[in-house]
């Protein structure tokens, strides 16, 4: 009897789907694979990233296609002048997601759940923190435990006072990325009262454009439109997230229009692409670095002169033609352009094997044995870590060094060379924020001048160290773009890098599809998205 | 019959113990570790390394983590997984059913068309007709399952617009909630209009590429011990009686050279349940193979481990099945004679 009657509702239940199914505006987003979960503070991959990003918002945001902060859930910020308190001021009447997992909410959002969300990573004791054995990476790597001295509620319910313990000139841009999402505390205490509390990570309930609906493993996300949202209703009704792994699948899908936008299109269908009447292909200069490190800690990579050379030896224009197909900018700068304080007056090492074979016997090496470590995977930053080794390595046989190459597992790989077992490695970096500090840091140093672990080129300048520090003290965007400027400058002269290129990023969504912009963060955003019938 | 069972299921247990063991040792040979696996250019430091190896038991010595892994399943638990951190039966439940589904269809497809045209080639031994079936299963013995999915899709979906390019079903036009986890069964339960048919669509494309392989292999098989039966003493009798050509292959010679085919039809099928990851890949299929390779790539071992187990069930179950069948077909097997 039970039976029966679930049949019959279910009937009902599909039927009545079908038919608003049928009637409604729906966008496909062909992605490339199923979220860990729906939380961003508990995971790191663009994938799970991608996929809780419809339902939730944050204090500020990134404008889409850009990295310039905007306000979001805090319709303004006060920051103090002492640079240590941000007073937030959230918008009135912000609706939560209703009817999710059997959710209602009773109350806006406030200031609790602002703080629910920052003490659920801050506070080992929370009552949510161990949750699916949460590991706050982002939250960690960033630094907010040292840098966060207390959030708490401020003089009415929709204030929130977050202190710091020192100046943080990057903070804003920190708190615009996905681990700084704020959740429902209302429906955390619903859960636990349910004695669910572990689906707060698998049934995500949010603010945000779109509410979920339904997910199934290795095959769809389902949304629907939020028409209650602070930021109005979205253009379309139902967002779906087609998971198709194979990059020659999604495009054949994108084609038959069983979806309107894919992610990472492969490298040998992009002329295709372009010359398809029936595809946009939207390209972007990725946030991102490929570089060569050289490890100062092990001569001869300890003279800049040595270092300098290595920069002359390598052909990078051919390097950007073969392994990039020319989709791609030759690096200067350890940043990318597309980032504010760019030092566009930086002169690049011209190619010239000639002169770096007297550079190199004026520091005194005629004949160098050395290696060259390329990863095993393929990256944004660089497509064919192996192909341009072997390029380098034809390159600088030329001035006399014999590198031979190497390579570990990834995992394993990353780890040797943070520990610094490498001579020259292959390595890179995408943009977390938009934030010059977020790709400088790379070559920072400890107080006691050791190079800190991400910091494989084991390169430490007391001078650049100083200036990273002192940037983040400061928050008037002039005067940390001179000391960038300044540090740009220092790093060209010792050059710890070849810094090689920065890939460009392509998109391809149908003709029909408006209003969507590339993100140089790699996200992938639909509330500004429409589609014509 | 129940002995027969029995002594078969009993048989089964090294096995297992085989397979736990082997599993647990082989993931932990590969480098690098669930932990370091995800941070990528991030890095990690050696203390929160330390930490989270901690939290996640992998600091244990390995025997320590063995036996836990044993006792673990012993009571039925395949363990949670470390990256989607999920019980490992409940998200192989729900990925298994549509790997199942799959895989029945691609037998189907390639029993119901290789089994006819090996018997067929037998029949016409050294014809037009044997020497060019051949050709054509040695052609889709030997086809990369990655290009040939890839060529359908683009000739059928791409061009002749005949097929959907992956999934199960249409996203857009149906939604319901998986029942059974069998597309063809929930979208009947559904009574959403078109939903069946629709499905039945998608399943085309990675029917035949799945089943490309097994068809070519029955085909052979069927023809080569068709060849050997037909050469029998009992159907030389059987013609001499006048019976006609039909009944003679049909029915006296058929039922004797479907006893290798059979057990080809069986290892294909474990192949299948566990080894349709290209399929799966091209075609979105949300299946156990692709789930599978995942964890190995994410080094997470209790979905690796948990899932080897769990196919590996089905997979000695379905030979004990082909073992039963052997009886229905032979019954001097079922004897032990």
């Amino acid at each position: 009897m039970k039976s029966t009657k679930l049949l019959g509702l279910s009937l009902l239940m599909s039927t009545m789907l079908a038919v608003g199914v049928a009637n409604a505006k729906s966008l496909v987003y062909c992605s490339e694979g199923s979220p860990e979960n729906f939380t961003p503070a508990i995971n790191t991959t663009g994938t799970s990233l991608d996929a809780a990003r419809p339902v939730y918002n944050k204090l500020v945001q990134f404008t889409p296609g850009t990295t310039t902060v905007v306000p979001a859930l805090a319709e303004s910020y006060a920051i103090s002048d002492d640079g240590k308190v941000i007073t937030f001021k959230l918008r009135p009447g912000i609706k939560v997601h209703s009817g999710v997992n059997g959710f209602t909410p009773s109350r806006d959002l406030t200031a609790e759940d602002v703080i629910w969300s920052f003490e659920r990573q801050l506070k080992p004791d929370h009552p949510y923190a161990k949750v699916s054995a949460g590991s706050y990476d982002y939250f960690n790597d960033m630094g907010m435990p040292d840098l966060l001295a207390s959030i708490e509620k401020g003089a009415d319910d929709l204030t929130v006072v977050m202190t710091l313990k020192e100046p943080n000139a990057p903070i804003m841009a920190n708190l615009a990325m996905d681990f700084a999402t704020i959740h429902s505390a209302e429906y955390a205490s619903y859960l636990t009262a349910k004695g669910t509390p572990e689906q707060f990570d698998q049934i995500p309930v949010g603010t945000g454009s779109f509410q979920f609906v339904d997910y199934q493993k290795d095959a769809v996300i389902r949304f629907k439109a939020f028409a209650e949202g602070w930021a109005g209703k979205p253009k379309v009704d139902d967002l779906i997230y087609a998971i198709t792994p194979d990059a020659t699948a999604r495009y054949a899908k994108l084609k038959a229009n069983e979806c309107q936008v894919m992610i990472a299109p492969n490298p040998a269908d992009l002329a295709d692409m372009a010359k398809n009447a029936d595809v946009q292909l939207i390209q972007q200069a990725g946030l991102n670095i490929g570089y060569l490190s050289m490890n100062a800690l092990k001569p001869p990579f300890d003279k800049a002169e040595v270092r300098q050379a290595v920069n002359m030896a390598i052909d990078k224009a051919a390097i950007i033609k073969e392994i990039y197909q020319d989709a791609g900018q030759p690096a200067r700068n350890p940043l990318p352009p597309t980032i504010w304080s760019y030092d566009e007056s930086t002169k690049d090492y011209e190619y010239n094997p000639d002169k770096a074979k007297e550079m190199l016997a004026a520091a005194g090496v005629t004949s160098l044995d050395t290696d060259l470590w390329w990863m095993p995977v393929q990256r944004p930053y660089n497509p064919n870590a192996k192909r341009m080794a072997e390029m380098m390595q034809a390159d600088l046989a030329k001035v006399g060094i014999n590198a031979t190459l190497v390579s570990y597992e990834w995992g394993e790989y990353r780890k040797r060379l943070q520990a610094g077992e490498h001579q020259m490695g292959l390595l890179g970096w995408t943009g977390d924020n938009g934030d010059p500090d977020n790709f400088l840091f790379l070559l920072s140093c400890g107080a006691d001048g050791t190079p800190a672990g991400q910091n494989i080129a084991k390169w430490c300048n007391a001078d650049f160290n100083a200036k990273l520090l002192e940037a983040r003290k400061i928050t008037d965007q002039a005067a940390r773009t001179k000391i960038y400027g300044e540090m740009q400058a220092i790093f060209k002269a010792e050059a710890p890098w070849m810094t090689v290129a920065h890939s460009t990023v392509f998109e391809p969504i149908r003709k029909e599809v408006s209003g969507y912009k590339v993100s140089p963060l790699g996200a992938h955003e639909f509330q500004d998205v429409d589609v014509a019938e | 019959m129940f002995r027969f069972l029995l002594k078969r299921a009993a048989l089964t247990i090294p096995t297992f113990i085989a397979l736990m063991f082997v599993t647990f040792t082989m993931i932990r040979l590969v480098p690098g570790d669930p932990i370091e696996v995800r941070r990528g250019e991030r890095g990690i430091s050696p203390e929160r390394l330390t930490e989270l190896r901690h939290e996640m038991g992998l600091d244990q010595p390995i025997w320590k983590q063995f036996i836990d892994y044993v006792w673990g399943l012993l009571h039925g638990d395949f363990g949670t997984s470390i990256i989607s951190k999920t019980p490992v039966a409940q998200e192989f439940l729900t990925l298994f059913p549509a790997t199942l589904e799959l895989t029945i269809c691609a037998m189907l497809f390639a029993i119901v068309l290789g089994i006819p045209a090996g018997v067929i080639a037998a029949a016409k031994r050294g014809g037009i007709y044997d020497q060019s079936l051949m050709g054509a299963a040695l052609t889709g013995y030997s086809m990369p399952i990655f290009w040939w999915g890839l060529m359908l899709i683009l000739l059928m979906s791409n061009t002749l617009h005949l097929t959907p390019v992956s999934g199960r079903i249409d996203l857009v036009k149906y939604y319901f909630q998986p029942v059974t986890g069998f597309m063809l069964i929930d979208s009947i339960v559904s009574g959403q209009r078109g939903a069946f048919l629709d499905v039945v669509r998608h399943l085309i494309l990675p029917t035949i590429v799945l089943g490309t392989v097994p068809l070519a292999v029955f085909a052979r098989m069927t023809r080569s011990s068709m060849l050997e039966v037909l050469e029998e003493d009992y159907v030389r009798t059987a013609r001499a009686k006048g019976l006609s050509a039909f009944r003679v292959i049909g029915f006296h010679a058929l039922r004797n050279a479907l006893i290798p085919v059979v057990t080809v039809v069986g290892l294909q099928t474990g192949t299948l349940l566990a080894g349709a990851v290209l399929t799966e890949t091209i075609f979105s299929w949300p299946g156990v193979g692709k789930w599978l390779i995942e964890s190995i790539g994410r080094r997470d071992y209790p979905a690796l481990q948990g899932g080897i187990m769990l196919i590996a069930s089905m997979v000695i179950i379905l030979n004990l099945l082909i073992d039963l069948l052997y009886g229905l077909i032979n019954p001097r097997i079922r004897h032990g004679r």
